[in-house]
């Protein structure tokens, strides 16, 4: 149990890179970018052949960055000078990306067990178990990813990126180019999925041609988590930015505890998917009703003060 | 400052929606001139300065400003030169940034962007005692979201970041037409102190008559995408609404002008 808690933790931290890519593109430029199911299996892909070709694990992990990067810059390439509606645009590359991936690795799964990993080296060092090590080596890099974005939106750059989600008329006429933002924001936030992919990759010793599938799910699902998580702690400590990617990331680890949880009680893990989904469902449904509940409760027929 | 030379713009065309928003207009304004556009819905006030802002390429003509060609010049890349503030008070910032982001935002219009820190620490002095005085209280909540203000503060701020940068041309666009007439009163006012004080050629679109003969050195009218009439000066100046009305059946050949601007 402990070693499947450890697993599911890890896995959380890992997957919760990908996560913080879908924050940036789903929660600051307000574009559910389903690119993300295909970048991620690219960069799994890209790292499995890198190494089983015998590639440093730490440069095969970088390119499957940059070839993520590369996936979102079409996609935003797609929307941003075609004016394809953002969501088309992700789809388009995401299936095209299906038939790339399955090119990058001449089949449909690419097993790494012979081949030194990040994780396999790291634990080599440190005497410890692959488990801890995945979750320490992840930690590392997620923790500096929050710190990195967390400069990265604070810049002028990143300032304009963030209006260009919240009012994009706005910052147009105070002389942003918002298709430029919106390029960078999808090649960014690509770029962590495809690292992600990398990592997954890594730590579990294959790559298979599904493994983004639902990707985009998780992602938002992982969000909703934590920003429910967030609202037990005091507003203060939730509101600043570094506390919300902070909270995608934990939201990310409790998402995969949770599939440990139901896989240990019997679920069959075909049915994740599913859960997952609806979990994402529940929590865009429940403020819309909340909202309704409450307009109609305000109802009163005698008027003001009588209700 | 602003030379307009033979604009045209025809929404929708060759469809049945056809619509000739701007038929050749012509106009140039001098440095520190305050204009007020006044006509009926539909006249191409809007359009105009859409057209100026670049929101739309244009059809034909030739648009300067400060001497320099911008005719062919994106929205962004006109964006220095101007400063807008839009009819509608959620347009002109950005709800969930703060309100000394917003400002930031708006200090760095037409200006390359790059990966210096955002807001400097000058700025987060300068900031609050410019909202001071706009004498909304605003200078105390620097870090509230700009989504939690009132309609009249947020266009208030608007106006504060359009002009923050002493832009050649600014741009308004009937901009208290959607406050409640005490609040509109208020930014007006603001209005009309931040364009004196800055000395700043302006452009602002009106529905009220009143206020488009009281404001500014020089008023046009439009209609049917045209300027039908244009007076400046002594003679603006001692201008009623009835004479403008009569000036509108007049140009317009007697078609009844609209309610809503015979209502305000």
């Amino acid at each position: 149990m402990l070693t499947a808690m450890l697993g599911a933790v890890s896995q959380g931290i890992l997957w919760g890179i990908m996560v913080l890519g879908v924050f940036i593109t789903y929660k600051l430029l307000d574009i559910p970018d389903l690119t993300v199911d295909g970048s991620f299996a690219t960069g799994g892909a890209v790292a499995a052949v890198l190494v089983v070709a015998g590639v440093d694990p730490v440069i095969a992990i970088l390119a499957a960055m940059l070839a993520g990067a590369a996936c979102g810059a079409v996609t935003g390439f797609l929307t941003t000078v075609f004016e394809i509606p953002a969501i088309l645009a992700g789809i388009l590359t995401q299936i095209s990306l299906w038939s790339i991936n399955l090119r990058i690795m001449g089949k449909s799964n690419t097993p790494l067990l012979a081949n030194e990993t990040v994780f396999s080296r790291m634990a080599e060092l440190t005497g410890l178990p692959t488990n801890v090590v995945a979750i320490i080596v992840g930690a590392v890099v997620a923790l500096a990813l929050i710190a990195a974005l967390y400069w990265f939106f604070g810049t002028e750059i990143g300032c304009a990126l963030r209006a260009t989600g919240d009012n994009e008329a706005m910052i147009r006429a105070l002389g942003v180019n918002t298709g430029t933002t919106k390029m960078v924001a999808l090649t960014l936030s690509n770029a962590l999925v495809g690292l992600s992919g990398g990592l997954i990759c890594e730590s579990q010793k294959y790559a298979d041609i599904g493994m983004g599938t639902g990707a985009i799910v998780i992602g938002l699902a992982a969000i909703v988590i934590g920003e429910v998580l967030a609202r037990i702690l005091p507003k203060g400590w939730t509101s600043g930015f570094a506390a919300r990617l902070t909270s995608a990331l934990v939201g990310s680890i409790v998402y995969f505890l949770i599939r440990a949880i139901v896989l240990q009680m019997g679920m069959d893990a075909n049915d994740m998917k599913l859960l997952s989904a609806i979990i994402v469902a529940l929590a865009l449904c429940v403020p819309v009703v909340w909202e309704r509940y409450r307009l109609r409760a305000s109802y009163s027929k005698g008027g003001e003060g009588r209700a | 400052m602003l030379k307009l030379s033979n604009i045209t713009k025809t929404f929708n065309k060759g469809t049945v929606n056809e619509k000739r928003a701007l038929t050749g207009v012509n106009l140039e304004l001098a440095d520190g001139d305050f204009v007020t556009v006044i006509g009926g819905n539909g006249a191409g006030k809007s359009t105009l300065l859409n057209m100026i802002a670049g929101v739309y390429p244009l059809d034909s003509g030739v648009i300067e400003l400060g001497g320099v060609d911008v005719s062919r010049l994106s929205e962004p890349a006109r964006a220095k030169y101007l400063g807008r503030v839009f009819q509608d008070p959620m347009r002109g910032t950005a709800a969930d940034m703060w309100i000394e982001e917003n400002l930031a935002l708006a200090k760095r219009r037409g200006q390359r962007r790059g990966l210096a820190w955002g807001i400097s620490a000058e700025e987060k002095e300068e900031y609050p005692k410019l909202l001071a005085s706009l004498g909304l209280g605003l200078e105390t909540r620097m870090r509230s979201k700009v989504g939690l203000l009132s309609g009249g503060q947020r266009q208030a701020l608007t106006l504060l970041m359009a002009t923050l940068t002493n832009p050649q041309l600014l741009l308004l666009d009937e901009h208290t037409a959607a406050l409640d007439p005490k609040t509109a009163a208020k930014v007006l006012k603001l209005t009309e102190e931040i364009v004196s004080e800055r000395h700043l050629t302006t452009l602002m679109v009106t529905h009220n008559m009143a206020d488009a003969i009281r404001l500014g050195n020089r008023l046009i009218m439009m209609h049917e995408g045209n300027i039908i009439f244009d007076v400046a000066g002594e003679e603006k100046k001692s201008l009623t609404v009835p004479d403008l009305l009569q000036k509108f059946e007049e140009a317009s050949g007697g078609e009844l002008t609209n309610d809503r601007m015979l209502l305000s």
